[in-house]
Formats: C-alpha cells, sequence, structure tokens
C-alpha cells in the first residue's frame, strides 16, 4: 500500500481547522502521536490573538484494558495548563480505530472540569469502531483489516511519517 | 527468593516486600508513574478510575498515622475501597494468628494488602500465601525493610537533584534499628548513587554495614562534609533495649542535626527526614522548619509513590 506523505494531509487538516478556532479554544493532543499532530497542525495555524492555549493528555490511568494489560510503560504527566471550563477543545490523535482511547480521554479532560464543546482532529480513520465515537476533523480515511496497524512516527529531526503493516 | 516472589514470571512487579535485589528497571518505573500522579494530585479532581471495584486491606499491625494515612488516601485517589484494620499483635502467638488473619480477610474479597509489622518477614510471609490475584505492599516490617518510604525518598532527591549519578548522600543516625534505612541504601545503590555515607554512633550501626557498599563515618562534621543529601533518621527509643545512648541530650549535642552543623554540607543540600521527628533529639527545629528542609514534601510526593506502587502490582495479573 502506497501510503501519502503525512504532511500534506497536516496541511488540509490545518486548513479545515483553521477557520473554525478562535482564542477560546484548547488545542490537546493525546499522548504521543496526537501531541505529534497538534504540533504540526499549530505551526500551520494563521496567527491568532491571543493563541489557543495547549494541553497534552496521557490517557493510561483511564484505559479499559488495564485490568487485562495492567499499566501502560512509559506514563507521562498530563499537562492542562489553564482553566478547562467553559473551553471549546480540540482533541488531537494521530490515528483513530476502536474509539477506546478517545473515550479514555473525553473521561480524563471532565476530570480537569466541564468543557463548552470537544471536537475530535485525527490524521487517520482506519475504520474498525467499538463504540459510538466519530471525527470531525479527518485527514485520510482507510479501510484497514485488523491484523494490520498503521503509526505515526516522529524521528530526531522532527520529521513525521508512517509505519504500516501486520501487527507484530 | 523475595525476587521470585516480588516478581511475575514476565518481570512485572507483583508484591512490594523489599528494594533488596529489585531491578533499576523497576525502581525506575515506579518513581516514573509516580510523577504521572503527582500531576493527578494537583487537579481539582483528584481521583483516577484505575482500582474501582478493589478493595484495599490497611493491616497495621504496628502503630502508624502517616504510613497509614497516606496509603489510605493513595488507594481512594485510585477509585479502591479501602478498610483499615488496627490489629494487636501482642495478643496472640505470632505466625499462624497472621495468616489466619489474612486468611478471613481474603474472604471478604481483599485484592490488596498494605502490611505494616513488628516482626520482619511478615508481609513476605503473607505474599507466600495469598491467592494468585492478591497483591501484597509491605508497610514496614521490623528492622528489615520500609520500600515505600525508600522509594518516595528517592523520588524526593530526583525531584530536587534531577538525578542520582553526581550525589553524595548522607544518613544520619540509628541506622541500627532503622528498616528506612536499609530501604534508602539498597535504592540508592540501585539507581547509581556513587557515594553513600551512613554517620552513626558505634552502637547504633549494624555489624554487616561495611558490606553493603557505604562510607562509615562516626563524627557528625566530617561525614556531613560536601553532602548534597542530608537523610535523618529517627532514634527510635521504642526499640532500644539496653543502654545504646546516655541520654537524649546527649545525643543532641553529637548528633543532631542544627545549623551550624549543616553547614558543612553543600550551601544547597536538601535535609530528609522520614517521621515523626523527635525535635531537639536528632534534628533542630531550626533546621526541620529551614529553607532546606523538604521534609514535608516527602509526605506529598509519599501519596503519589504509594498509588504508583498500587497502580502497577495491582495491573500486574496476568
Amino acid at each position: 500500500m502506497n501510503l501519502p506523505d503525512p504532511n500534506a494531509l497536516i496541511d488540509a487538516l490545518a486548513a479545515q481547522l483553521a477557520p473554525t478556532l478562535s482564542p477560546d479554544c484548547a488545542l490537546i493532543g493525546i499522548h504521543t502521536g496526537g501531541v505529534w499532530l497538534r504540533d504540526a497542525v499549530v505551526a500551520r495555524l494563521p496567527l491568532m490573538s491571543p493563541m489557543p492555549v495547549l494541553g497534552e493528555l496521557d490517557v493510561s490511568f483511564y484505559r479499559d484494558d488495564y485490568a487485562q494489560s495492567g499499566l501502560h510503560a512509559e506514563v507521562q504527566p498530563s499537562v492542562i495548563p489553564f482553566e478547562i471550563e467553559g473551553r471549546h477543545v480540540v482533541l488531537f490523535d494521530d490515528v483513530l480505530y476502536t474509539g477506546r482511547t478517545v473515550r479514555a480521554a473525553l473521561n480524563l479532560l471532565f476530570d480537569y472540569g466541564r468543557p463548552a464543546s470537544i471536537r475530535l482532529a485525527v490524521l487517520v480513520d482506519r475504520g474498525g469502531r467499538e463504540l459510538p465515537i466519530g471525527a470531525d476533523f479527518v485527514g485520510l480515511k482507510l479501510d484497514l483489516p485488523a491484523t494490520e496497524h498503521i503509526d505515526l512516527l516522529r524521528d530526531a529531526t522532527g520529521a513525521l511519517r508512517f509505519v504500516h503493516g501486520p501487527w507484530e | 527468593m523475595a525476587q521470585n516472589l516480588q516478581l511475575t514470571s514476565d518481570g512485572r512487579l507483583r508484591h512490594l516486600l523489599t528494594l533488596d535485589g529489585l531491578p533499576k528497571r523497576i525502581l525506575t518505573e515506579i518513581l516514573d508513574t509516580a510523577q504521572s500522579f503527582v500531576s493527578v494530585g494537583e487537579r481539582d479532581v483528584k481521583k483516577v478510575p484505575l482500582l474501582r471495584g478493589k478493595a484495599v486491606f490497611n493491616v497495621f499491625f504496628e502503630n502508624s498515622t502517616r504510613t497509614r494515612t497516606t496509603f489510605e488516601i493513595a488507594a481512594k485517589r485510585l477509585s479502591a475501597d479501602v478498610v483499615n484494620l488496627n490489629v494487636n499483635a501482642s495478643s496472640q502467638s505470632k505466625g499462624e494468628t497472621l495468616l489466619d488473619t489474612v486468611s478471613n480477610l481474603s474472604a471478604m474479597l481483599a485484592d490488596m494488602f498494605v502490611v505494616r509489622h513488628s516482626a520482619a518477614g511478615a508481609a513476605h510471609l503473607i505474599a507466600r500465601h495469598v491467592a494468585p490475584h492478591i497483591h501484597v505492599i509491605n508497610a514496614g516490617d521490623g528492622r528489615s525493610a520500609h520500600p515505600t518510604q525508600g522509594l518516595l525518598d528517592m523520588y524526593t532527591i530526583r525531584h530536587y537533584k534531577g538525578d542520582f549519578h553526581n550525589l553524595r548522600v548522607a544518613i544520619v543516625g540509628d541506622v541500627l534499628h532503622s528498616r528506612v534505612a536499609r530501604s534508602q541504601i539498597h535504592a540508592l545503590t540501585t539507581l547509581g548513587c556513587p557515594e553513600v555515607r551512613v554517620i552513626a554512633p558505634r552502637t547504633l550501626l549494624p555489624r554487616d554495614v561495611s558490606g553493603m557498599g557505604v562510607h562509615v563515618f562516626h563524627k557528625l562534621e566530617e561525614g556531613l562534609k560536601d553532602v548534597d543529601v542530608v537523610m535523618m533518621l529517627r532514634l527510635q527509643n521504642e526499640r532500644m533495649q539496653g543502654a545504646r545512648l546516655p541520654s537524649a541530650g546527649e545525643y543532641y549535642k553529637h548528633w543532631g542535626l542544627t545549623p551550624e552543623k549543616l553547614k558543612h554540607a553543600r550551601p544547597d543540600a536538601i535535609v530528609m527526614h522520614p517521621g515523626p521527628m523527635n525535635r531537639g533529639v536528632e534534628i533542630d527545629s531550626e533546621v526541620a522548619d529551614g529553607q532546606q528542609s523538604v521534609i514535608l514534601p516527602q509526605v506529598t510526593f509519599g501519596i503519589a509513590v504509594r498509588m504508583a506502587v498500587m497502580s502497577l502490582v495491582a495491573g500486574a495479573n496476568s
């Protein structure tokens, strides 16, 4: 399968998002791919005054597979350095699949307060949902079989690329 | 032996009984996870749902306020149901009674035991006998180990000093009776601290201390010279048999940490104490309440560290 250049998809995603943003927005990435995507989108946004605030979520403490697989390695602190109350949140994740990560992120977010609204932006929607969750902004729709994975990677120079193949 | 008991076959932490021999990978994982729990503690809603539906039994055969309370808060912040039991150990003969107590609590569907006991090895004994899905955390056993205290001390040092690789750390006082000192020494050594000093009168040092890889000093001023971290120990009068010391006043004169003695350490040295403090015995109030003291932050970090330990062991079920 030939995968597109993520940068072209991010250009398009940023163009979709930009007109919907206002200074009372919060742009929140889900660790780790969602934070990379959020950074890449922010770099492409036109200047706004003030700029939307930025946050990061690690959903490890809210995952529904804890009882099966335990705590995920390398948990990182969630960083929400602003009042979530009344904010229009855009959540970012690299790949939308079962919807379980987004469910966990929603629960985590509400432990910080009551946002005015939450929208979801993803680079890839690969289908396969197990929960009634959908994305508001999508870079690329793919129909991937459950035996394959797709991930966003960021190298030391900050360049983004996809990796795709069978699950190990 | 303790390692086989503490770790699952795939190397995850199943019980926390001692820091002796626990690999650096596990210590670092606990400290890293605790860092995320510190940020949870700064939110309005300080709870996460990890242990929802689980029952944690704090079984204390020996008195404790701080340790029991911080374990209780930690379990509640993980959404567990918490039951606190203060069991009087002296009323019945030990071994069998201990296991009987635990069997009864297991029949009440406990998922985790946090155990403090005056006898060394009590938590190990329980860990050997519980069902596979039950986890045991040692909250202090005799003079042997107090692993979560050792871990929260490591968290505190890492918080203020970054890492362990260029640090001189001094442990001061009643090492002989201290399970805290043993856990600290094991953790510091594993985490790569190049110089661990033990400063104590000869009568309060265990015989095997030189085998623990530490430098021994018998004069406070000499031992404190240029250290980055001063870890004070409590003088444990209740564990002393016979006259190991002339008097509390005499102890303070030679071993009490005063502002003048602290000047021998580096100017940015931090002062720690596991509590409860004997003010005017091992530590002067001016030091305990001073700029260099991180004694109260230790308590706060202790909650996050205990949350990390509980969520790691409870997740090691596969």
